[in-house]
């Protein structure tokens, strides 16, 4: 079923028989990290602002992640690169920028402070 | 920078700037992306700070018991509220003072011969208005992949058995439809108020995965 060819990406889950096997679903409740929180926001708060112009364009986004991605990646680092990707196409923000940005917070998380 | 830091550091010892204290920080590439995008749209003036707490805040304000269970409860209370409801869910939803989101909302009723679950096989599409974010079963693989195709069994492993007799009707939502079910009020519940009535209504009886509590 996996290679079924109507699937129409690796988001086209329903009916499948799992590669990793049938199992018993995982109903634990669980928190958001902050940074979840704010992928979560920012995709809604754009969202108010018109961009992008619908969701398809979101969707879009997400079903285009290679499927090794689409399998490893949690649910707002799927979010998280989609954002990304049309943020980008709309010229909201450059890859350039983001790489820096993304520089930077690392610098931020491990510099040591000897104030 | 000026370091203005209040902590229990000894001088002259480093110490991490932490994203945000006491909370796990982001560690891989699509975290870092994540976060990296929030501050960029940021410093760019795409949106600002406060209207993101404001976002945050909207959300994590939509509960189930505030929202979903009323609504249930004042449609097995008011037939006039609960036919308008099935009609056109979005409008009733206004009507009880509530936001109903962006998306399209279909309600789907519960009868003696047939029971309603609710999925998005492909994401995690959710009446997002009146039961907040989605719980992380509702977008698990797992429950995406099964729900279509073994919906008694997945019923029973959430401890809800459907009778042979009853059919069962999986609903896929979309980006532009959502669905919230409108469970059976249980017997016994004559007479109670929307406050008593709604304490019976959960969050995954609203998805389809449970009945509405019996009264105690």
């Amino acid at each position: 079923m996996s290679n079924d060819p109507r699937r129409i990406g690796p988001h086209d889950l329903g009916g499948l028989l799992l590669a990793e096997g049938e199992k018993p679903i995982d109903r634990d409740e669980h928190d958001f990290a902050y940074w979840e929180r704010l992928v979560d926001g920012l995709i809604y708060v754009l969202g108010a602002k018109g961009y992008p112009a619908d969701t398809a364009a979101f969707r879009r986004a997400i079903e285009s992640l290679k499927p090794e991605d689409y399998t490893n990646l949690s649910y707002y680092e799927r979010w998280a690169a989609s954002a990304a990707t049309w943020c980008t196409e709309l010229e909201l923000v450059t890859q350039a920028e983001l790489d820096a940005k993304m520089a930077e917070i690392k610098a931020r998380q491990t510099a040591g402070d000897a104030s | 920078m000026p370091h203005d830091h209040d902590d229990l550091t000894p001088p002259g010892v480093p110490h991490k700037h932490p994203f945000q204290e006491d909370h796990p920080e982001p560690q891989t590439y699509h975290q870092l992306l994540g976060v990296a995008l929030h501050e960029v749209l940021i410093e760019k003036g795409v949106y600002t700070m406060d209207e993101m707490r404001a976002r945050m805040e909207r959300i994590e304000g939509v509960s189930s018991e505030t929202h979903g269970a009323r609504i249930v409860a004042r449609a097995w209370l008011d037939d006039d509220f609960k036919a308008k409801l099935i009609d056109n869910a979005f409008a009733a939803i206004k009507l009880a003072d509530m936001d109903p989101g962006y998306a399209e909302i279909t309600v789907l009723e519960n009868t003696p011969s047939t029971h309603n679950v609710v999925v998005c096989t492909l994401c995690s599409c959710y009446p997002r208005s009146l039961l907040g974010r989605p719980p992380a079963w509702y977008k698990s693989k797992s429950y995406r992949a099964r729900v279509v195709r073994e919906p008694r069994e997945v019923l029973a492993e959430f401890g809800t058995p459907i009778p042979d007799n009853q059919d069962v009707t999986v609903h896929d939502s979309t980006a532009e439809l959502r669905y919230i079910v409108l469970p059976m009020r249980p017997a016994g519940t004559e007479g109670w108020s929307e406050d008593q009535l709604a304490t019976l209504v959960s969050r995954d009886s609203m998805i389809g995965v449970a009945r509405a509590s019996d009264p105690e």
